[in-house]
């Protein structure tokens, strides 16, 4: 079989191959040798050694930004996670309207980071309008803001994937307990949050890496401002490249530690999953 | 976790609490629906108050901004990507899926691995080199897009496709063959029917993503071909104030749509959403 499959291997292989090299493959090759050159159209290039990667660091501008996406990304990873358990908890008993409450819940999820972006700006600023400021006043506007939005989209997505870890419980094991005297908070703690130990873990990680990959939202609801201040990582990368000439070569050094970032959030979380499989 | 119970009182309060979330969650695309109909200069002052006799403009707001920004054209191109980019997706991460799965070779493990890879590494990572590559071959295009999408595309249909194609037993496939069945033939007629709950779920997760993508629409056809997404960001112009008139309606022109593709395939987007969430 494999042999006369072989015979065909262009026909099956090459469509998504030559895609995936065009748009990945030698971006991606061409990007990490960019970090180390100087240059404004790819082709021009001069080989500076880990100057970009110095140069990165020499203002405060990065870090800064590497600093509030990750004070947003942990209190968003909280928030998020605990709302969405509580409302999964509320949704797997059974209550009327339970399938109508799921869909609404759900429904922010589908929309674009964009629209999501203009939506908040809009009900944000009717709140702060009132005391005479707006969103990019002060940082920590656009913080919550963009915390809240966060919450507003994450939430219900979250909440889908613990509702089918709460239903894969199996019934038994939650009557044996109840049979044993187990209170509504033995039963959580001692139950419930071990057997949907894989949701948690999953949840986690997708809020953790939505969280730091960031964009449109951030765009959208403050563009960074005031002055930068509200600038996350996957932005402050984009102005980098696009809005500073000369800094092609930086922006490009800022997007490999980036990668690295959430490259090794996505490796610990399959260490974490591989160890539990093992366990199991 | 019981489908029988009986009715509590404290049931009551919790339904409440559910109502009140609803309520909340489904508040800013209502606030932006209501403002839609009102004049510019009434929505970021007061947006939290109905419209009145004073503030009410009917459809004004849509026709101006659907002028502005062309929203039919831009309607037309975000359909066209997005329905076509769905379809190159599925079908040439379905064909490499299989032919990964079942011929191993250093090669094959080679490219899965890679495109497991592609998975984790950010946009940013590649979004200049990648404009820049498809500027010079000439795929900045609505047609040209396609190819990328596909090349992005293809670490998830790879991987999904692949992860359900493990575990269709090969006795199927090898029978066909024998009988004189070509690669294609039992592709075709044999595997791809079998695929169609994951072809269903890798649709999906594509479609949300293609359809709400901001960043390689604007990089790549951005100045020419606007979708969606960029150009509602558009709207926001170079400086001065935004006609959060037109702003307004076209937020609720791009959700339409959304809410629309939700409401019908519902089912389907969740149970899709938690495959894409568990496998990826």
């Amino acid at each position: 079989m494999q042999k006369s499959m072989r015979r065909y291997a262009p026909l099956f292989v090459l469509p998504a191959l030559v895609c995936f090299t065009i748009a990945f493959l030698i971006p991606m090759i061409a990007g990490v040798t960019l970090s180390f050159f100087k240059f404004t159209t790819v082709l021009d290039g001069t080989f500076v050694g880990v100057e970009n990667y110095k140069l990165a660091f020499i203002n405060n501008e990065f870090a800064t930004s590497l600093w509030f996406n990750v004070r947003f990304t942990i209190i968003s990873v909280i928030t998020i996670n605990i709302g969405a358990f509580t409302l999964a908890m509320l949704l797997t008993r059974g209550l009327r309207g339970t399938n109508t409450f799921r869909t609404i819940f759900f429904m922010p999820n589908l929309i674009g980071g964009i629209v999501l972006g203009w939506i908040w700006q809009l009900i944000i600023n009717g709140f702060l309008l009132p005391k005479g400021v707006t969103i990019v006043t002060d940082p920590k506007y656009g913080f919550w803001g963009l915390v809240v939005l966060m919450n507003w989209q994450n939430i219900g997505y979250m909440m889908v994937i613990y509702i089918a870890g709460i239903q894969n419980i199996p019934t038994e094991l939650i009557e044996a307990a109840r049979i044993d005297g187990a209170g509504n908070r033995t039963m959580l703690a001692n139950v419930i949050l071990p057997s949907i130990a894989p949701s948690i873990t999953i949840c986690t990680f997708l809020t953790l890496t939505s969280g730091f990959r960031l964009f449109d939202q951030n765009l959208a609801l403050t563009a960074g401002d005031p002055g930068k201040q509200t600038e996350m990582l996957a932005l402050n990368i984009f102005n980098t490249f696009y809005r500073r000439t000369g800094f092609e070569g930086v922006g490009q050094a800022k997007a490999v530690i980036f990668t690295i970032l959430v490259a090794l959030i996505a490796l610990t979380q399959l260490t974490i999953s591989r160890s539990r499989e093992e366990e199991a | 976790m019981k489908p029988v119970r009986k009715y509590r009182t404290s049931d009551t309060v919790l339904f409440i609490l559910l109502l009140i979330c609803a309520a909340l969650f489904l508040a800013p695309m209502l606030i932006v629906l209501m403002n839609s109909f009102k004049s510019k200069f009434f929505i970021s002052s007061e947006p939290f108050k109905l419209p009145t006799a004073e503030t009410f403009t009917g459809r004004e707001n849509y026709l101006e901004g659907a002028r502005k920004i062309k929203f039919l054209n831009a309607f037309g191109y975000s359909l066209f990507i997005t329905v076509f980019s769905v379809i190159g997706i599925s079908l040439a991460t379905s064909m490499l899926g299989w032919y990964l799965t079942r011929v191993k070779s250093t090669f094959t493990t080679i490219v899965y691995y890679l495109l497991v890879f592609s998975m984790i590494v950010p946009f940013q990572m590649v979004m200049f080199t990648m404009s820049k590559t498809a500027n010079m071959l000439g795929l900045d295009n609505p047609v040209g897009i396609l190819v990328l999408y596909v090349g992005f595309g293809a670490g998830l249909g790879t991987f999904m496709f692949s992860g359900f194609i493990k575990t269709i037993p090969l006795s199927l496939e090898e029978a066909a063959m024998i009988d004189g069945a070509t690669a294609p033939q039992t592709f075709f007629l044999i595997v791809y029917p079998m695929l169609k709950s994951t072809a269903i779920t890798v649709a999906i997760l594509n479609a949300m993503w293609v359809w709400n993508d901001y960043l390689l629409p604007y990089l790549t056809i951005g100045i020419e071909y606007k979708t969606i997404p960029v150009a509602i960001q558009y709207l926001r112009g170079g400086y001065g104030a935004v006609d959060m008139g037109a702003m307004m309606a076209m937020l609720v022109l791009a959700m339409i749509p959304i809410i629309l593709f939700y409401l019908v395939m519902q089912k389907h987007i969740i149970r899709g959403v938690i495959a894409g969430a568990v496998k990826g």
